[in-house]
Parts: structure tokens; sequence; C-alpha cells
């Protein structure tokens, strides 16, 4: 599904990514660990298209050279990237933003976009779900929930618009631990053979909830270990320090 | 004229021009076209005194240039003030007399006249350059004793509402433009709605510009008497022409006790093109008098139109526990300036205001808010609150706040609050990553920060209002 090759990524002069090779094939789930300031997220961003960026090397997608892709069209091919910080959108409703959102991909993909009540079935069905208090999806979108709300608002909206690619970007930081097991419970129940997860997290225990195909170590914008599941356990005792 | 390259300007679809044969003023502005206008609407003799003395007026008074848009000098001489297609000399009897070429541009407007494709609940005012050519549900409203004609057939038909009422909220000598408006106005619409009667529709009228060279009069009145209420709506768009035209209107409102006037405007006159060639000046006076105690003024306006755009409709809370409300929306994009705001004036007891605003700056637009809250020192326990916010795309446009705030009393409190942002990056990247092109993601941003002022406005034009928003700013990210 996805081929990083060689990946190089600078911003502002600062080279973060120094020649990154990634693979991930459909039904997998990676997990990328690594100490602050390593490219965890730069790696994300990238892949999502933000601007900014300047970069060298390939990636592909599905066998398309993503760097021709603008941000939208990505999304509507299925790459989506729950945010590590997901942005507060005053005036907007939440239901109208996600209606919005999941028409505009259904749209680029030929399928008839939802009008508002067949969407607010299928969105009240996904909240259950994940155990979402429907009046949530009534309030501005994102404006004064809390960080654990806000993540599982970014679950919430991957259910809703079944991405190809899932990156989550420290969806798990700052989560007590029932919020986590929603997150977690959100990505088990949503994982099949057709798609695929790449999940950058700080903390083991989220591997608790998820169980990873493959855990990557990036240090100083490279991948420099790649292991099973025990490879987190352990880095959680013995931490990046003796990789590095 | 440009105007056949101006036809490539895709954001403004009203920008055509009707084919039609007009009977115009001479040229300029003299007492000789002060009598033609008088003469050609056959008014009785106290309207052209009172013209006559509005006129005489003027000589001594100067145009203000106070305001932040500047604009190159008007040559007054160089006006129509009167333009009507010729086919309307006798006021049309009914929709068959109309010429077609007239009916045809307001379906293109998207504003049927014609019986059976009437807009639901709506009755429509249609003013075309100096003329109403048609007034819609007439009968319907008259049943109820409400009077909704325009203005010219007001002043033959009602002159003793229209003597009784013109000019008292905006007295003849008030301003420059004011006065030119009291002296050579053409058409309009006039209002009058009985005592607890609650009209049973939406009024509405809309104004085109369709003759080039000439400028545009327009006169309304509107009165609620005691325990009435009545939602009125005007719309407005021109062809692209690279002059500028000038629109000075005086609207002013009356409100007798329990009364209550809803005024809406969606204001989309041409707003030149790109490059800031051509554009309507839209200077216009716009007046509530809160006249009765426990009455009710509220003005919504969507400026989304005009080169410049420089009105305050305000309203004057004399009657106890009156209440005056603002909601405004002002979008400026490419070269469009706006200077534009509210007066709140209490006198009574017990009276509040509420001011809304919500300024977008876009291109090299400049977009300023200015108001005027002033507690008069018998206005005891009078509240205020305004909230000011400001919008800005990109990096050539302004945005600027201006209160005047005066509170002659202790017991009254006056709140405000203002707040200027930056259309964010970040909020366009995350909408972007959710499959959100450009232009949906700003439309989806802008409408989030407009809500309040948007859902103030009656439902049928909150959508097409919501869609304007939208075009106002095409292309004016990324």
């Amino acid at each position: 599904m996805l081929n990083i090759k060689n990946l190089e990524v600078t911003i502002d002069n600062k080279h973060i990514l120094k020649g990154l090779n990634l693979d991930i094939k459909h039904g997998e789930v990676h997990v990328i660990m690594g100490p602050n300031g390593s490219g965890k997220s730069t790696l994300a961003n990238v892949l999502s298209g933000k601007n900014g960026y300047e970069t060298k090397g390939d990636i592909k997608y599905n066998g398309e050279s993503l760097s021709k892709l603008s941000t939208e069209e990505r999304a509507q091919k299925g790459i989506f990237l729950a945010f590590q910080y997901p942005l507060e959108i005053p005036g907007v409703n939440t239901n109208i933003f996600l209606k919005t959102s999941l028409n505009s991909v259904r749209k680029a993909n030929g399928k008839k976009e939802l009008d508002t009540l067949a969407f607010l079935k299928l969105i009240k069905e996904k909240a259950t779900e994940l155990g979402i208090d429907e009046k949530f999806l009534s309030r501005q979108l994102n404006v004064g929930f809390s960080g654990g709300e806000k993540k599982k608002n970014e679950i919430l909206q991957m259910k809703l618009l079944q991405p190809k690619l899932s990156i989550l970007d420290e969806t798990d930081s700052g989560l007590d631990i029932d919020a986590l097991r929603i997150v977690a419970d959100g990505v088990n129940t949503f994982k099949n053979k057709d798609n695929a997860f790449l999940i950058i997290t700080h903390y083991q225990r989220l591997l608790d909830y998820i169980r990873p195909d493959f855990v990557h170590v990036l240090s100083n914008g490279k991948i420099i270990k790649t292991g099973n599941a025990d490879l987190g356990v352990q880095l959680e005792k013995t931490g990046y320090s003796n990789l590095v | 004229m440009k105007t056949e390259d101006l036809k490539n300007n895709k954001d403004y679809k009203y920008g055509f021009i009707t084919d039609v044969e007009n009977i115009r003023s001479p040229k300029g502005l003299s007492e000789e076209t002060v009598r033609f206008i008088s003469n050609i609407k056959k008014e009785p003799e106290w309207m052209l005194e009172w013209r006559l003395k509005a006129f005489n007026r003027l000589k001594v008074l100067k145009e203000p240039n106070w305001q932040k848009p500047k604009y190159p000098k008007i040559n007054y001489q160089d006006l129509y003030y009167y333009s009507a297609p010729k086919s309307t000399s006798e006021k049309p009897k009914s929709l068959d007399e109309i010429d077609p070429k007239i009916l045809e541009t307001y379906k293109k407007l998207g504003i049927p006249l014609v019986e059976q494709k009437r807009l639901n609940g709506i009755a429509v005012d249609a003013v075309f350059d100096s003329v109403s050519v048609a007034t819609t549900f007439k009968d319907e409203l008259t049943k109820k004793g409400i009077i909704f004609c325009s203005i010219s057939e007001a002043i033959q038909k009602h002159p003793d509402l229209v003597k009784k009422y013109l000019g008292s909220v905006i007295p003849l000598s008030d301003h420059y433009f004011a006065t030119l408006n009291s002296a050579v106005f053409t058409d309009g619409s006039f209002v009058y709605i009985p005592p607890n009667t609650k009209c049973p529709m939406e009024l509405s009228t809309y104004f085109r510009i369709n003759a080039s060279e000439t400028g545009q009069f327009e006169r309304t009145l509107i009165i609620a008497d005691k325990g009435s209420y009545v939602s009125y709506l005007e719309g407005c768009t021109a062809p692209m022409r690279d002059e500028n035209q000038l629109h000075a209107a005086n609207v002013e409102l009356v409100a007798l006790d329990d009364a209550e006037i809803k005024y809406s405007t969606v204001q989309n006159w041409y707003p030149g093109d790109e490059k800031g060639v051509g554009g309507i000046y839209n200077f216009v006076t716009k007046r509530g008098a809160c006249r009765g105690k426990n009455s009710k003024i509220s003005w919504t306006q969507v400026e989304t139109g005009s080169a410049i755009t420089w009105k305050y409709p305000s309203c004057i809370l004399q009657g106890d526990n009156s209440v005056g409300e603002f909601y405004s929306i002002a979008i400026t994009n490419n070269f469009q300036k706006a200077d534009t705001g509210t007066k709140m004036i209490h006198l009574g007891k017990n009276t509040k205001s509420k001011i809304i605003s919500k300024g977008i700056s876009a291109g090299s637009a400049d977009n300023m808010y200015r108001g005027l809250v002033e507690i008069k020192n018998k206005a005891i326990n009078s509240r205020n609150y305004t909230q000011c916010d400001s919008l800005l795309m990109g990096n050539k446009c302004g945005a600027h706040t201006i209160p005047y705030i005066k509170n002659n009393n202790a017991s009254s409190t006056i709140e405000h609050e203002a707040t200027t942002t930056k259309i964010n990056e970040e909020q366009l990247y995350y909408c972007n990553q959710r499959g959100l092109d450009q232009e949906e993601a700003v439309s989806l941003i802008v409408n989030g920060f407009c809500k309040e002022v948007l859902q103030q406005l009656p439902m049928e034009f909150a959508v097409e209002a919501q869609k304007l928003v939208a075009i106002s700013l095409e292309g004016s990210v990324g």
C-alpha cells in the first residue's frame, strides 16, 4: 500500500528525515516509536501533504506517486491523519463538518452524497459504537472539547470516512485509561485486511491494547531498528539510549 | 466602455445589462432636475416644495470627508438623477403590461414577478433604476390593512402618512448625502402596518441599477403602528461597468408602542473588478426610531458588494424599554472598501442595544467598523453589548475598529468586545486533510465566523446569503 524509499525532508533549513525507508502492506499495523525530535510528526505531515516541507526521495501510495497529489486528494484517496492537536473551528457545527467531509470524500470517489437524514443515521451509529454522546456532535467543532474528547472525535472521523491508510499521530498522548481504551477499540474494530495503520506513539502502554505487526524505532531521521510487538515491550524497559 | 471584457468576470453573475429605451432627466443637478422628477411623478405641490427646500439646503452643505475610504471627486453635474424604462412612463396596472424584457431581468436575478412563479410567502416590490415596476401580493396585504407600495404611489394615495413621517427620522438637513437624496429621490418602498397586526409574509424590495451614468436615489419609509410586526428585506444588484455609480439611499423606520421592525439587507452591488476598476459607491443613510415604549428595531446586513460601502444603520431608542439591534457581516475582497457600523442612541429608560459585527477582509481590501453607542443622562438602567470581530485573509488587507462610547449616567452599562484573527493555515490544512478543497474549507470557516449574523436572516434568504459569502471570497486564499 505504502512504499517510502530514501525519504529526506527539510523544513526551514533543518534536515529532519535523513533517508527513511518503510513498506506498509494491506492489513498491517505499524507502530513508530522514538525520542522527541526524531521526526515522527514530520513523517505524518509529509504523508498527509502539509505545506512547507521540502522532500527528496520517493513515496508511492497504491503505486501512485504522492508528491503530485494535494492534501485533499490524498484524503479523498483514503489517507487519514488523526491529528496530535486537532484544530478548533469556531462557529462550525461538528455534524456539519463531518457531513461536508464525508460527502467530499464520497463525491471524489464517484459515490452519491448522503442527505442529512442518512448522514445523521450513520453518524449516530458510529458514535454509539465508540460510546460518544450524541450531544457532542451538535457542538462547535473541537471548541471547548477536552483533550480526550478531541482525540475521540478524531477516531470517530476515521470510522466515518473509512480510510485505507490511517496515520495516528500520538493519539494516545494525554489520554486517561478509559479514553485510551476507546481509541484502541476504535482501531481494533475498524482494522481489516484491506486497510492499514501507521501509529506514532511515545508510550508502550498503547501496545497493551493494540497488537502491532511491526514496531519501528525512529531516531535522528532514520529507522534504526524494526521488530515485532516485543520490541515495544523491550523499549519500555530499556529506553532508547541503548539503541541510539 | 469595456463592458465586453468585464463579462469574463465569473464571480459576479448579475453583471448583465438589459437593453431598454429610457426616459431621462436633464443631466446634472439643478432646480430643473428636481422639478423634472417631481413633475414626472405627478407629485402634489407640497412634495415639490419639500424637495426644493432640500435642494436649497444642499447648496450650503459640504460633502463629508472624515471616512476612511477616499474616492475621486464626484462630478454631480455629470450624472443623470432620473432614468426609467420608457415602457413604465404610465405605471403598468398589471403584470401583463410590464415590458417582457424587464420581467426577464427579474427572472434572471432569481426574483420571478409573474403570478404563478412568485416566491412563496414573500411580497416583492421591484425597483428598476428610478421606478418601481411591480409589487406582488398587494391584494392579500390590503385585506389586512397593510400598505405595501412604492413611495411614489404612497405620496399620491397616502399623503397624510407620508407627510407625517417622511423626514421625521432623517431630517431634510441631516447631512450632504441625505439632503441630496431628499431633493432628488426617485423610488423605493413604503410600508405601513396597522395597529395590532402581524404582517403575514416577508416584505421585500429588489433594487436594480441598469442604466449607465445614472445615480440611484432610493427612499424607503416603514411605519409599524402600535403592537404590529413586520419583517422586511432588501436586495440589490447592478451591471458590471468600468465607471463608478452612486447609490445614495435614505431609509427611515418608525416603530410605535410595542411594535417591532426587522430590517434585513443583502447588498450585492457590483464590487468592481479585481484591479479595483468600476463598482458602486454605496453611500446610504439608514435610521430607525423606536418611538414607542417597548418597541424594537433590528437591522441585519450582509454587505458583500460595492466598491465602497459607507453606512451606519442606526437606532434612536426614544421609547422606554425599547430595543435596538445591529447584526452585520461586511465582506471586502480585491480593492473593495467598507466603512460601516451603527449608532445606538439611548434616550428612554431601560433601553437595550446589541451590536454584533463581523468584518472579513481579503485581497487588498480595507474593512472598518465604526460605531457610536451613546447613553443620554435620562436613559437610566440602559444597557449595550457590542462585539466586533474581524477576520483577515492574506497579508495585504486591513481591518480597523473605531468604537465611540459615551455613557452619561451611572446606572447604565456598556460592554465592548473586539477580536481580530487571521484565517489560520492549520485550520485549512485540517479541513483539507478531511477531503475538503480550499474553497469548501474557506466557505466553512467563514460561514462559521459569521454564523451569529446569518442566523438572524429570514430562512429563505439565509441559504442564499451563505452562498454569497462563499462566492465573494472565491480565490482569495491559496
